[in-house]
């Protein structure tokens, strides 16, 4: 574990983050490329939904991407704290931009389609309202970093608020089983036989891919500022 | 086949308004991080520039230092 966590040293990660960005982004253009023109132009229109359906290659990526996220700050937080770790903090605080962004993607271009499908543009159904939900703690987490300045109550602020927001992440996996919803069931399952299509999965899983792509650069920019931000109060000290 | 991509049966300004609204999404967010990254090197580079000559030579023996400097951590 000691091996990991010196791996994991801001010095040597900043020789790994600073130079990763420009390929990211390379890989990026040419994933998203590729996924427009599925999303847009080859994958075929659904028999119920016709078009409108293509929404779904922005919507369900973005809303996967946001959980995960979100789930993933809570470990790194949580790491933080039982490893004594100040890294898993930074790394959690510099995924939290783009979960919120995927975040708000997924609740805008839901109303989008929910116009046409269900002929509103919002209804406080608990899909919809658990996701809301979960941008308020996205929102508080970023706060609570701009607004506390003392180190140690910063860490602890933001690890309560992503063990309690963690709590609604199940809440929003099951909510179209537990509730009836508007929201229509997963069409995607891991351990049994999806509904959809292979001619609509294949681009989904393009986009996927291109968001995930996405995340992961805003992150290396993200934590690439973090460190430097820290390298500059080092300076100070000088 | 222009007209079918643009109306898509009635549903294209559902549909490019949702992909329109990820595109300003994605671009706003690459824009305002690249911002405070930029921001945040020209300070270490202005405060480094500040520093004597042997406060500058300690700071250059740690590797993150150099490689912040370095034009290679450029995004």
């Amino acid at each position: 574990m000691k091996f990991v966590f010196k791996f994991l040293e801001p010095n040597k990660v900043f020789l790994i983050t600073s130079k990763a960005p420009k390929y990211v982004m390379a890989l990026f253009m040419i994933v998203i490329s590729i996924g427009l023109l599925e999303a847009l132009i080859f994958s075929p229109e659904d028999y119920k939904q016709s078009h409108s359906v293509r929404i779904m290659y922005v919507h369900v990526p973005a809303a996967w991407i946001s959980l995960g996220i979100f789930s993933s700050m809570t470990f790194l937080s949580l790491s933080g704290y039982i490893f004594k770790n100040k890294n898993f903090f930074l790394i959690a605080k510099s995924l939290a931009p783009s979960g919120l962004v995927f975040n708000v993607i997924a609740l805008v271009t839901g109303s989008i389609w929910g116009k046409p499908t269900w002929g509103t543009w919002w209804a406080w159904d608990a899909r919809i309202t658990s996701m809301l939900i979960l941008a308020l703690f996205y929102f508080m987490y970023l706060v609570a970093w701009r607004i506390y300045e003392n180190k140690d109550y910063v860490l602890k602020i933001t690890t309560i608020i992503t063990l309690i927001g963690i709590i609604n992440v199940p809440i929003i996996k099951y909510s179209v089983e537990w509730w009836n919803t508007l929201h229509q069931p997963a069409s995607i399952n891991v351990l049994s036989k999806s509904s959809i299509h292979s001619s609509m999965l294949f681009p989904l899983l393009i986009m996927t891919a291109a968001f995930v792509l996405f995340s992961l650069l805003i992150f290396l920019m993200k934590y690439n500022t973090e460190l430097i931000k820290i390298k500059n109060k080092g300076l100070d000290r000088l | 086949m222009i007209n079918e991509l643009i109306y898509m049966n009635g549903y294209g300004p559902y549909v490019w308004s949702a992909f329109l609204f990820t595109f300003i999404s994605f671009t706003s967010l690459y824009v305002v991080t690249k911002i405070h990254y930029v921001k945040e090197k020209n300070k270490f580079e202005s405060k480094f520039g500040a520093l004597d000559s042997k406060k500058a030579e300690v700071a250059r023996s740690q590797t993150i230092n150099r490689e912040i400097l370095s034009r290679t951590s450029n995004i």
